[in-house]
């Protein structure tokens, strides 16, 4: 049995946080309105009392259970694995279940970051105990309203299907008729959680919650948000990076019909207007005169060029097994091999937009994104109001990948809000959006290995260098992430100081994520890193830097067995001897698709291996390469180890998505850098993977009882090189820049 | 001033002949399900139907569709339709959702064709729609599943 002790201070479980931050506000904060009896249902048009025992969980007189998701729903399906763990402890049927996204509160913060952010996969990891915690709470206290009514012990009673039983009267009240009583009882010592052989919803493929909205095109996404006298706004931005605003001319932009403001905001120059296509127009028809950058001559091969001169040095150590250099020298055989790993846009398929309205004393948001605290610190910072004036509306988000970590949008849609006194929607174009995005930092990987006489690997020297995310992201997130009471002043004062601070540290620990952590039983590893900032703005991209990493990583491991002739699974297999969890992964994926049995004739095999943050993954891809070098993929064997699987159906779903997203950045897609800005602008230059294109993919689950590590980003790392090895067993080439080139393996000319 | 055909209502509307089929929708008749992603027609998001025919809004001047039939995914109606969405729903296809209007607009149009569609059919009709989150498998079980139950 597993009791577990609230800690009574926790601010989670206190009913006042209910009444403030419960889901009580979500859809109904009207401007104007400041305190929670403001927006209250009134004069009994609904039900005059409301039972929320917990920020997570609201349960009406009329029996509805509307649970509150503090994620944002990208697709991923967080909006369905939340409330199975609050539903499960709860003991209400699925079709019960309603849900509503929370607003910008405090206690959603994500524990792993210190603020309410949706990203790292780590949703399901951090919810895990305080969800079940909340269902089980709320649970009790319905059980001990029950209790009070019959006058009977607790433990005749029990909860079963969003209604108290008592065993041997066969009396039963829903907790509808419950909630009254319930909203008065103290809140209980103890609660017990179910051990995983007594889940009826947890491991179970329940449906997703959300697809009924999006078959009928109903479901809001942030650029669906309507309201009386909107305007709606687009920016173009300054198209080389760093530049900024010289002079305009909006003389023809304000003659486009519809056209009713056009300014200068932040970065670049927004035209408000009527309508969409207006606004567009009038963009058109701007005459502007950008410069001041110092990146006009920049291009990708001045960035390759220039990391190799880089990694002749040394860099930071981050891993240091052993005497790497020594083993290198005493080596019977070398290796060297260099990967260059591109610059990636996130291209989600929703361009990046936001509603702002900013009013007398408050400001309210409508806006697809993965942070609600960037959100609100970003209005905040603009238009000097305290945080709870700030009230932050989630929508569905079309894909996020996390380019909606920032705040770039928000600060737009605010500003401009804030400069017409009128609500903004802000939407950018395709081009916009691919060419202003906070791009995957490409990376430089040089590699050397050591050989013993047999071909064993003895000594593995790592090289990389690329930009630091955090340098940017630190000062950005550090405001939200201190305590709320201190003052305006000193918020923008640390983010200042970080901003010159964090940079000045040579190592940013992200950048060598799943390179440092190499798994495979070397005697002599180092791994080092060099940090350098070309100028291009970079962000976390699915998996952050675990995609390039593992790139790199799991294609030089193939080079080190093709080198020594050995098959590439089994001598990942040796080589994984102290690391049982991903050896016993990796014969499962290989053993699901028969690794050793022939395969048709022009049929090959790649593997592929990697553990993000506790969730391993390893694919198995069977690729054709024809005679003009076009690659396709028929079949991905994916095999997963999350732990304890909250949703199976989610978790497969999820797996299929990351190798598709993968396989864009692997076959089709990358972002090159000409003159200073983005080459590619919209999908005929950056072109997203089809579904005639899309492999068959089985997904194996390993049975688990550790708790749930993440799933969203998880099967993407490993994609690229199942991919690229499958190639060289095709073509006996070598796949070291991505993407692949289809003119680098052709057999005819 | 046009005269338009949306879901089976007559719209008459003061509107430049030029605009993009699809802003008329979203912005003037409050229709949303049908998506802006591209612009250039390149992804399919805004697929809706004219006179039964998948055909991209974006890309179609709204005064080339005067006197025709417009149909969006909030009036998708029929057994077909309902056979496609009950289908959609039991797949659990929808990801982020975003592209979903324009993947069920495109599947009606080929079940309205070939009821029994094969895999390469399945591929040429819904090729022209981009989804980012690779619900592809789960679109190809769902079209089978309601050609089946259709």
């Amino acid at each position: 049995m597993d009791i577990r002790t609230i800690d009574r201070d926790r601010r989670r479980f206190l009913k006042i946080s209910a009444a403030i931050a419960g889901g009580l506000l979500v859809g109904v904060y009207l401007p104007g309105c400041d305190k929670a009896a403001d927006v209250l249902p009134k004069k009994g048009k609904t039900q005059g009392h409301t039972f929320a025992p917990n920020a997570w969980i609201r349960i009406g007189r009329d029996d509805t259970v509307t649970l509150s998701v503090h994620h944002s729903e990208m697709g991923q399906g967080i909006m369905t694995a939340l409330p199975m763990l609050v539903a499960e402890e709860l003991e209400v049927d699925w079709s019960q279940v309603r849900t509503e996204f929370a607003p910008a509160a405090p206690v959603y913060k994500n524990p792993a970051f210190k603020a309410q952010m949706t990203g790292g996969s780590t949703s399901i990891r951090t919810s895990w105990e305080d969800l079940r915690q909340a269902g089980a709470v709320a649970r009790e206290l319905l059980i001990g309203a029950a209790v009070k009514t019959w006058g009977v012990p607790s433990s005749e009673c029990c909860a079963i299907r969003g209604s108290v039983v008592h065993h041997s009267s066969g009396r039963r009240l829903s907790y509808g008729e419950l909630v009254d009583r319930a909203a008065n009882l103290p809140m209980p010592k103890d609660v017990r959680l179910k051990e995983p052989s007594e889940f009826k919803i947890i491991g179970k493929p329940m449906h997703r919650l959300d697809t009924s909205t999006k078959v009928d095109g109903s479901a809001v996404f942030g650029i669906d948000v309507q309201m009386p006298g909107l305007l709606v706004a687009t920016v173009v931005h300054p198209p080389v990076f760093g530049a900024k605003v010289m002079s305009f001319d909006a003389s023809k932009a304000k003659a486009v019909p519809g056209v009713r403001h056009v300014l200068a905001i932040g970065r670049g120059i927004a035209v408000v207007a009527d309508t969409f296509w207006q606004a567009k127009k009038g963009a058109e028809a701007l005459q502007v005169k950008w410069g001041g950058g110092k990146n006009d001559d920049l291009n990708s091969e001045i960035i390759w060029k220039h990391w190799a001169e880089l990694a002749r040095q040394k860099g930071d150590v981050v891993r240091n097994d052993g005497n790497a250099e020594e083993a290198v020298v005493k080596a019977a055989k070398t290796l060297r091999a260099v990967y260059e790993v591109p610059y990636q846009a996130h291209a989600t398929p929703e361009p990046m937009n936001c509603t702002a309205h900013v009013y007398k004393g408050g400001c309210d948001v409508w806006v697809p994104t993965q942070s609600q605290d960037t959100t609100q610190e970003t209005a905040a910072r603009i238009t000097g109001l305290d945080y709870e004036a700030v009230h932050v509306h989630t929508t569905f988000l079309g894909g996020g990948f996390g380019r909606r970590i920032e705040g770039d949008y928000v600060a737009e849609a605010v500003q401009i809000s804030k400069a017409v006194k009128a609500p903004v929607k802000v939407i950018w174009t395709r081009e916009e959006d691919i060419q202003h995005d906070f791009y995957r930092p490409a990376t430089y990987n040089v590699f050397l290995a050591g050989l013993d006489s047999n071909g064993w690997p003895t000594a593995w020297s790592h090289r990389i260098v690329s930009p630091a995310i955090m340098d940017r992201l630190i000062p950005q997130f550090l405001p939200s992430m201190l305590p709320q009471w201190i003052p305006r002043p000193l918020k923008n004062l640390s983010a200042w100081l970080a901003g010159a601070l964090v940079p000045r540290f040579k190592t940013d620990e992200k950048a060598t994520q799943g390179a440092a952590e190499m798994p495979y039983a070397i005697e002599n590893v180092r791994v080092e890193y060099i940090k350098d900032d070309p100028g291009i703005p970079t962000g976390f991209w699915r998996s952050v830097y675990h995609s390039q990493n593992a790139f790199a990583v799991e294609s030089f491991i193939d080079e080190i067995a093709a080198s020594a002739g050995s098959d590439p699974y089994e001598l990942r297999r040796e080589l994984l001897r102290k690391a049982p969890r991903l050896r016993a992964l990796l014969d499962l994926a290989a053993d699901k698709a028969g690794w050793r049995q022939k395969l048709p004739k022009g049929i090959h095999r790649g593997i592929a291996v990697h553990d993000y943050q506790d969730t391993a993954v390893a694919q198995v891809a069977e690729v054709s390469v024809d005679p003009m070098g076009k690659v396709s993929v028929h079949r991905v064997v994916c095999a997963v180890d999350c732990g304890i699987v909250v949703n199976p159906k989610i978790v497969e779903a999820q797996m299929e998505s990351a190798i598709a997203f993968g396989l864009t950045a692997t076959l089709k897609s990358a972002v090159a850098i000409r003159k200073g800005r983005v080459e590619q602008s919209n999908f005929d230059g950056f072109p997203l993977l089809r579904i005639d294109e899309m492999p068959k993919v089985e997904v194996h689950i390993v049975p688990s009882t550790n708790p749930p590590s993440g799933i969203g980003e998880t099967g993407v790392p490993p994609i690229a090189p199942a991919i690229t090895n499958a190639v060289f067993a095709a073509t006996g080439k070598r796949i070291r820049k991505l993407p692949i080139r289809p003119d680098n393996l052709r057999s005819i000319s | 001033m046009l005269t338009l055909r949306v879901n089976g209502t007559i719209h008459k509307l003061e509107v430049d002949p030029s605009t993009p089929l699809l802003w008329v929708l979203r912005e003037q008749l409050g229709l949303t399900g049908v998506k802006f992603s591209c612009g250039i027609g390149e992804c399919g998001a805004c697929t809706v139907h004219v006179d039964g025919k998948p055909t991209l809004s974006y890309v179609t001047p709204v005064g080339d569709v005067s006197g025709k039939d417009v149909t969006t995914i909030e009036r998708l109606k029929g057994p077909l339709s309902d056979a496609l969405r009950h289908a959609w729903i039991e797949e659990d296809v929808p990801q982020c959702g975003y592209c979903q209007p324009g993947q069920i607009m495109s599947a009606a149009a080929l079940l309205e064709s070939k009821p029994r569609p094969s895999e390469a059919d399945i591929d040429a009709a819904m090729s022209g729609v981009l989804c980012r989150c690779g619900t592809y498998p789960a679109i190809r079980r769902a079209i089978h599943r309601a050609s089946r139950e259709v």
